[in-house]
């Protein structure tokens, strides 16, 4: 286990992980009442990512995330009211109303958005750097990329610059297995993608994304570098979802009892428990009284997103520029 | 009388100005210091075309050499720009927005609106527009319509020096992402450019010539050809109103209607290809909310639509000219209904 980890750590790392489950398997849910408008991309069964690496993150550090940006966003310490509203369309959400699900972004926390765009958040990522580094805060920025945007030029265009301009950045691959329908074994040209790292000058790192433990250590690695002057890392979690690329997706191009098993075999948070138990640093008591006032939270966070006032009329026109 | 610098030379000024006084602006851009990494000289270009030769030697790090690699590197001073900084960063030729128009009208455009207005994206991204440097089809656009088209950029086309200073320096200071079009063929203009700084505000057009019989609505570099056409049709006592509409986005619509509403009569020049440009989108509102006043058919000089030819003899074609522009006002001029 982790060194460095205290035992208000691993409390903050179960919460953070089971946020995260709990929060998707509810919009899963939700979703399918037929509440909740347009498209979602759910992060169950890749927590262990999100949580290894944002547990080392402060005010000062930046992220940037893909579609399946909720788990992101609750890492980074967005408000879940904030958020399940804003995937309702409501006045209250994080963004308004005007962003959803594939846009929520809190600046704030230095969340910089999920984004619509595969490959989008890169090249953002190296401006987030950037800044950090005219700063002297010591600030780190971490793209989150999916194994189809590590296919995006937008990506390898950044790793290069990252390496060029030697930023505080961290890429963090999270290779799910499939972008969209298409396996990542198939469209991504090389066997792993951490082997890119070599070709733009970084070190690569590959861990196990359902092992919290393996991802915090990898990530504390390159995060150290990073805030030292050392420059950039790629992480590559290799890691699965539990739900379709979005909702309604009927997974056809998954193999029987694919997910099935994957809920049985790789559960990053059953797997947190065991070990945090049998190493005695946890109880179960302990988690589950977590489980609780988790589940407590989403139920409230559903019951005040749907009753939550809808964006009015004025709103259309309102926030497209700070002057015009 | 007023110092005369180049139009090159008032955007370097302009740049230089701010980043003397906000250590948050920073400059980028594909060989914006020239020589990094070489054996010779540093600042040995200074942009492609000179025009932030001189800030390296002055502001160190703060202005930054880029790899070819415009994804990146204008999505950095895009990301740049929501963390803090007023990063101008130079996108070579407008014609290369076709490999990193994504950070642009996806990310850097929406961020406030999609983010619930809690996003300031504060960056300028230059850029060369225009054709007339036998530098065909491929370095010679006039794409600013298409950035109009997106909303959350603004759009700023200067036509003199005295413009091209103030325009910049309120460009940085703007805290929306602004597209800021530079006509190569404009460089080398002198004009009267006062030394200290000073701003022009967006979205004010500039009556650069009164008229009663007809207005003349163009902008960049046309707006010398119609004033050199406006000339010659004064001659043969036929006064044109020149209006110079400075920005696209936001544009001045009141000024151009107070105009037609005087004069009835509207030619809207235009560089870029005739589809979905600035004279399409003029004509529109002035059909849309002056079409009373309208004494005569809307005109509209433009390229025609075909990309920038590479010979000179077939892009002095392409390019709007005087006798074009005299031609469309003697139409409208004499237009009996």
């Amino acid at each position: 286990m982790a060194a460095t980890l205290s035992r208000e750590d691993l409390l903050r790392a179960y919460r953070m992980m089971k946020t995260i489950r709990e929060f998707e398997e509810r919009v899963h849910t939700e979703f399918a009442t037929g509440e909740i408008p347009g498209f979602v991309h759910l992060y169950a069964g890749e927590e262990a990512s999100a949580t290894g690496i944002c547990l080392h993150l402060n005010d000062n550090d930046k992220i940037a995330s893909t579609h399946r940006g909720h788990g992101h966003c609750i890492a980074k310490g967005v408000d879940v009211y904030g958020m399940m509203a804003e995937i309702y369309g409501r006045a209250t959400g994080t963004c308004r109303g005007k962003g959803g699900s594939m846009h929520i972004a809190d600046l704030d926390m230095g969340m910089m958005g999920a984004n619509g765009i595969v490959g989008g958040g890169p090249p953002l990522i190296c401006g987030a750097g950037l800044a950090a580094k005219f700063k002297k805060n010591k600030g780190v920025a971490i793209a989150f990329v999916g194994d189809g945007g590590s296919n995006q030029g937008t990506t390898l265009e950044s790793l290069n610059l990252a390496t060029v301009w030697n930023l505080p950045c961290i890429f963090v691959m999270e290779n799910n297995g499939y972008a969209e329908s298409t396996a990542s074994k198939w469209s991504v040209a090389c066997k792993d993608i951490v082997e890119r790292a070599h070709g733009f000058g970084m070190p690569g790192v590959m861990v196990d994304g359902h092992d919290f433990f393996a991802v915090y250590e990898a990530a504390g690695e390159a995060i150290t570098r990073a805030r030292q002057g050392g420059g950039p890392t790629l992480i590559e979690c290799k890691l699965n979802r539990y739900f379709g690329h979005f909702e309604g997706d009927a997974q056809t191009y998954r193999g029987p009892d694919e997910v099935k098993k994957l809920r049985e075999t790789k559960d990053c948070i059953k797997s947190f428990a065991r070990r945090v138990t049998s190493a005695g640093m946890l109880s179960q008591a302990e988690m589950d009284a977590i489980d609780k006032t988790v589940l407590a939270n989403i139920d409230d966070a559903v019951a005040k997103a749907k009753a939550a006032p809808k964006p009015s009329a004025k709103d259309l026109l309102t926030d497209v520029y700070t002057s015009y | 009388m007023a110092r005369t610098i180049t139009f090159q030379q008032a955007i370097s000024e302009a740049l230089s100005q701010e980043m003397a006084r906000d250590p948050s602006v920073i400059v980028m851009g594909e060989d914006n210091v020239g020589g990094m990494g070489a054996d010779g000289e540093k600042d040995a270009w200074g942009g492609v075309l000179g025009v932030t030769k001189g800030l390296y030697p002055k502001y160190g790090e703060r202005v930054m050499d880029t790899p070819i690699s415009e994804s990146a590197f204008i999505g950095a001073a895009i990301g740049a720009a929501t963390a803090g900084m007023r990063p101008v960063a130079e996108l070579m030729f407008i014609d290369f927005m076709g490999v990193c128009f994504d950070q642009i009208f996806n990310q850097a455009a929406k961020f406030r609106y999609m983010f619930g207005g809690k996003a300031e994206t504060p960056v300028v991204i230059r850029t060369m527009v225009g054709a007339g440097f036998r530098a065909a089809a491929q370095h010679s656009q006039m794409l600013y319509s298409i950035f109009t088209h997106i909303p959350g950029l603004k759009v700023v086309i200067p036509a003199t020096p005295y413009d091209a200073k103030g325009l910049m320096i309120q460009s940085i200071r703007d805290n929306d992402p602004v597209i800021f079009c530079e006509h190569k063929m404009l460089y080398t203009v002198q004009g009267e450019v006062p030394e200290e700084i000073y701003t022009i505000p967006f979205g004010e057009a500039n009556v650069v010539r009164d008229g009663k019989h007809v207005t003349l609505v163009t902008l960049g570099r046309m707006v010398h050809v119609a004033l050199e056409a406006a000339s010659n049709l004064a001659k043969n006592n036929i006064q044109c109103e020149v209006i110079d509409l400075r920005t696209t986005s936001p544009m001045d619509e009141d000024t151009v209607l107070e105009s037609v509403g005087k004069t009835g009569r509207l030619v809207v020049v235009d560089e870029a290809n005739p589809r979905c440009n600035i004279a399409t989108d003029v004509s529109a509102i002035v059909a849309e909310k002056a079409f009373g006043a309208l004494k005569a058919p809307i005109a509209m000089v433009t390229a025609p639509h075909t990309p920038v030819p590479f010979s000179p003899d077939l892009e002095d074609l392409y390019i709007p000219n005087a006798a074009k522009i005299e031609a469309a006002v003697m139409k409208v001029s004499g237009y009996k209904g």
